[in-house]
C-alpha cells in the first residue's frame, strides 16, 4: 500500500486550530455537511410534490428499513479508514442470517441467537484479519475469495430455502420502543458511539495513522498487524449487528441478501466522506450516506419516477457527489 | 529478478492445472473428451476476454468494477438497437459496443480528468450504467434473431467455437502488446510507480485513458457475443463477472497494486476456473460446492505465491 500513500491530497484534520470554527467544520466535516445538506434538500423538495412523502410510515421504511445498511457500514468505514477494503461483507451477512434464524426456530435462546452472529462474524473476520495482516494477501484479495466461499457455503447448505416460523419474539427489528423503530435507534447509537471512539481513543486514532501512512504509524510503535486483526474482527461484530437487524426485519429469512449488497455498503461509506485511500473519513458520514440512499430511493418512487430508472438515478448522483468531492479536495489542496 | 518470480508463479499455476485436470479426468470420463473441453473454452470466452483488459487496468495499479455493467448495457442496447430502432444487426451490434466503448472512455475521463480513484469511480459506474441498462430494457428481453448471427455464439469455425477464435486471437495481440511494446512496459511502469512514470516523461494518463476504453470495448464485444450464445438479450446479463475476471486475473499473478503480471498468468488463472467448475459439476459436486472452492483456490494460491516468493515483492 505504501505506493499509494503518495497520491491525491488528503484531507487534513490537524493544523487548524487557529482557524475559525465554522471553516474548521466544514474543513473536518465538508462531505458529512454536503451529504446532510443534499437529504434535507431532497426532503423539502419532495415533501412539496408529495405531502404524504414525510408520513410517519414512509419514513419509518427510510430510516428503519435500511438501518442495517448503515451499521454494516459502519465497521466497512473502519476497514476502509485503515486502508483495506470488504468485498465479502453481503455474503457474510446472508450466513450469519441463516445461522442465527436456524438457531431461533430450533428452539435455541433468543439471546443466544443474536449473539450467535456477532460471534461468528467476529471469527469468520478474525481470520480474515490474519490473512491480511500476517500473510499479506492483499484485503481485496483475501475478501473475494471469502464472498465466494461464503456464497458458495451459504447455498450449498440452505439449497436455498427460507427459514419460517421465526418466533415473534426474535423479531427485534419489527419492535419499537418509546415510541421509536428498534433498529432507528441502534442505527444512532452505534454512529455515535463508533464516531466517539474513533475520534477520542487512541485504538481509534491509531486506525487513521495506519491509513494515512503505515510506515509512519509502525515507526510510532502502532502494532499495525495486531490492530488489523483487530479492526477486521470490529467490522464483522458490525456484519454480526447488522445481520440481527436484516433478519429480524421479516417473519421469514431468505437465504440470499439483496445484491450487491457489499457494494452498496462500500459506496456508503465512501460517499460519506472515507477516502478509499485511506486514512480519512468518519462514521457519521457513511451513516448520513446511507439514509442519502434510503431518501433518493424513496423520493423517486413518490415523484413517479420509474422504478426501473431508480438506479441509474442513484447511479448518477453517486458520481455527482464524488466528482463534487474530489473538485472541492482539489480547490483546497 | 522481477522476471524470474514471474515465471515461477506461473510455473506453478501451470502445475496446477495439470494435476487438476488429471484428477478431474479421473473422476468423470466425460471431462477430458475434445468436446466437452471445446465447449468449455466457448463458456469462458466473454470473461476471458473482460479479464485480458482487467490484466492490463490492474497491471498499472487500477481496477475496473463497472465491466458486468458495461455488458448488461451493450447487450440490451444491441437488442434495442435492432429491434426497436429497427437497424440491420451488424450496424446495432457495432452500436452497442460503441456505446460500450464511450462508457469505459467515460471511466477513464472521470480517473485520469478528475482525479477519482478507479475502485470508486467504477462503483459509481457500475451503479450508473447497470441503472441505464434496468430504464431502457424496462424489464423486457429481446429475442428472435436472425440465425446467422448465432454462428458467433453457438457454431463452429473450423471445428473450434467461433468466439474462442476471437478469445485466442485477442490473447495473443494481449500479451505481445504487453510483453513487447513500449506502450506495454509504460503499462507496468506507471504499476510500479506512478509518480516516477510521470517524471519519466510517459504518458501516464493517455495510457489509463486508453485502457479503461480497452476494458469498455472487450466487455461489449463479450456482450455481443454473450447475447448470441444465449439467444436473448436481459438487463442483468453479466451482473458479478467482473469479479470472475478478477479473480482470474489476481490468480494469474498480477499484482493487485501494479506493475507485475502477464496475460499467459490470466489466462491459465481462467482456465483452472473453467475446468474446476466444469469437472466438479461433472463428477456431481452442485455449483455452489464449486464456488466455495474457487475462492479457496484463489486464497491459497496466493498464499502459495507469496510464500515462494517472500522476499523482493512489495507489501
Amino acid at each position: 500500500m505504501t505506493a499509494m500513500v503518495d497520491l491525491p491530497p488528503v484531507r487534513s484534520r490537524t493544523g487548524l486550530q487557529r482557524q475559525g470554527f465554522i471553516r474548521r467544520l466544514f474543513s473536518e466535516y465538508g462531505q458529512e455537511i454536503i451529504v446532510l445538506s443534499a437529504i434535507l434538500v431532497l426532503f423539502v423538495v419532495v415533501t412539496l410534490i408529495n405531502p404524504r412523502f414525510i408520513s410517519a410510515n414512509n419514513l419509518t421504511t427510510i430510516f428503519s428499513g435500511n438501518a442495517y445498511i448503515a451499521v454494516a457500514a459502519i465497521g466497512m468505514a473502519m476497514i476502509i479508514v485503515t486502508g483495506h477494503i470488504d468485498v465479502s461483507v453481503g455474503a457474510l451477512i446472508g450466513v450469519l442470517a441463516t445461522i442465527s434464524g436456524t438457531l431461533a426456530v430450533a428452539g435455541y435462546p433468543i439471546w443466544f441467537a443474536w449473539l450467535a452472529p456477532v460471534v461468528v462474524g467476529m471469527a469468520i473476520n478474525a481470520v480474515i484479519g490474519i490473512l491480511v495482516a500476517y500473510a499479506r494477501i492483499p484485503s481485496i484479495v483475501v475478501t473475494l475469495g471469502a464472498l465466494s466461499i461464503l456464497r458458495g457455503g451459504l447455498i450449498s447448505v440452505t439449497g436455498g430455502t427460507w427459514i419460517t416460523d421465526l418466533p415473534p419474539d426474535f423479531l427485534i427489528a419489527q419492535k419499537r420502543l418509546l415510541g421509536f423503530p428498534v433498529p432507528l435507534l441502534v442505527m444512532v447509537a452505534l454512529t455515535v458511539l463508533a464516531a466517539l471512539w474513533m475520534r477520542y481513543t487512541a485504538f481509534g486514532r491509531s486506525l487513521y495513522a495506519i491509513g494515512g501512512n503505515a510506515e509512519a504509524a509502525l515507526a510510532t510503535g502502532i502494532p499495525i498487524a495486531r490492530r488489523t486483526v483487530a479492526v477486521f474482527a470490529i467490522h464483522g461484530a458490525f456484519a454480526g449487528l447488522a445481520t440481527i437487524l436484516f433478519a429480524t426485519q421479516l417473519q421469514v429469512i431468505q437465504s440470499t441478501v439483496p445484491p450487491n449488497l457489499e457494494l452498496t455498503v462500500i459506496t456508503a461509506a465512501v460517499i460519506g466522506g472515507v477516502s478509499i485511500l485511506g486514512g480519512t473519513g468518519t462514521v457519521i458520514g457513511s451513516t448520513l450516506a446511507t439514509i442519502l440512499f434510503a431518501t433518493i430511493g424513496s423520493a423517486l418512487i413518490f415523484v413517479n419516477v420509474s422504478a426501473y430508472w431508480l438506479r441509474a438515478v442513484i447511479g448518477l448522483l453517486i458520481l455527482a457527489t464524488v466528482l463534487a468531492d474530489m473538485l472541492r479536495r482539489r480547490g483546497r489542496g | 529478478m522481477a522476471l524470474r518470480s514471474l515465471i515461477r508463479h506461473e510455473t506453478f499455476l501451470a502445475l496446477l492445472l495439470v494435476i487438476v485436470l488429471f484428477v478431474l479426468s479421473q473422476q468423470s470420463d466425460r471431462f477430458f473428451t475434445v468436446g466437452n473441453l471445446l465447449n468449455q473454452g466457448r463458456l469462458m470466452t466473454e470473461v476471458g476476454l473482460i479479464a485480458i483488459a482487467m490484466t492490463f487496468v490492474i497491471a498499472t495499479g487500477g481496477i475496473d468494477l463497472s465491466v458486468g455493467s458495461i455488458l448488461g448495457l451493450s447487450a440490451i442496447l444491441t437488442g434495442v438497437f435492432w429491434q426497436n430502432a429497427g437497424l440491420p444487426l451488424p450496424f446495432a451490434a457495432a452500436g452497442a459496443i460503441a456505446v460500450g466503448t464511450l462508457a469505459g472512455f467515460a471511466n477513464g475521463v472521470i480517473i485520469t480528468r478528475f482525479r477519482v480513484p478507479p475502485l470508486i469511480a467504477t462503483l459509481a459506474t457500475l451503479a450508473l450504467y447497470r441503472g441505464l441498462a434496468e430504464g431502457i430494457s424496462q424489464a423486457r428481453s429481446v429475442r428472435g434473431y436472425p440465425e446467422w448471427f448465432y454462428l458467433l455464439g453457438q457454431r463452429d469455425v473450423l471445428g473450434v467455437p467461433t468466439q474462442l477464435w476471437i478469445l485466442i486471437l485477442a490473447a495473443v495481440v494481449a500479451s505481445i502488446i504487453l510483453a513487447y511494446t513500449t506502450w506495454g512496459r509504460t503499462v507496468y511502469a506507471v504499476g510500479s510507480n506512478e509518480v516516477a512514470s510521470r517524471f519519466s516523461g510517459l504518458a501516464v494518463e493517455k495510457t489509463k485513458l486508453a485502457l479503461y476504453t480497452a476494458s469498455g470495448f472487450a466487455a461489449s464485444v463479450a456482450a455481443v457475443i454473450f447475447v448470441s450464445r444465449v439467444s436473448t438479450t436481459r438487463s442483468d446479463m453479466g451482473s458479478g463477472i467482473e469479479l470472475d475476471a478478477i479473480t482470474a486475473v489476481v490468480l494469474g499473478g498480477t499484482s493487485i497494486f501494479g506493475g507485475r503480471g502477464t496475460i499467459v498468468g490470466t489466462m491459465i488463472g481462467l482456465c483452472l476456473i473453467q475446468a474446476l467448475k466444469n469437472g466438479l459439476s461433472l463428477a456431481g459436486v452442485k455449483g455452489d460446492g464449486t464456488i466455495m472452492l474457487i475462492g479457496a483456490v484463489l486464497i491459497l494460491a496466493i498464499l502459495a505465491s507469496n510464500l515462494f516468493e517472500r522476499s523482493g515483492t512489495r507489501t
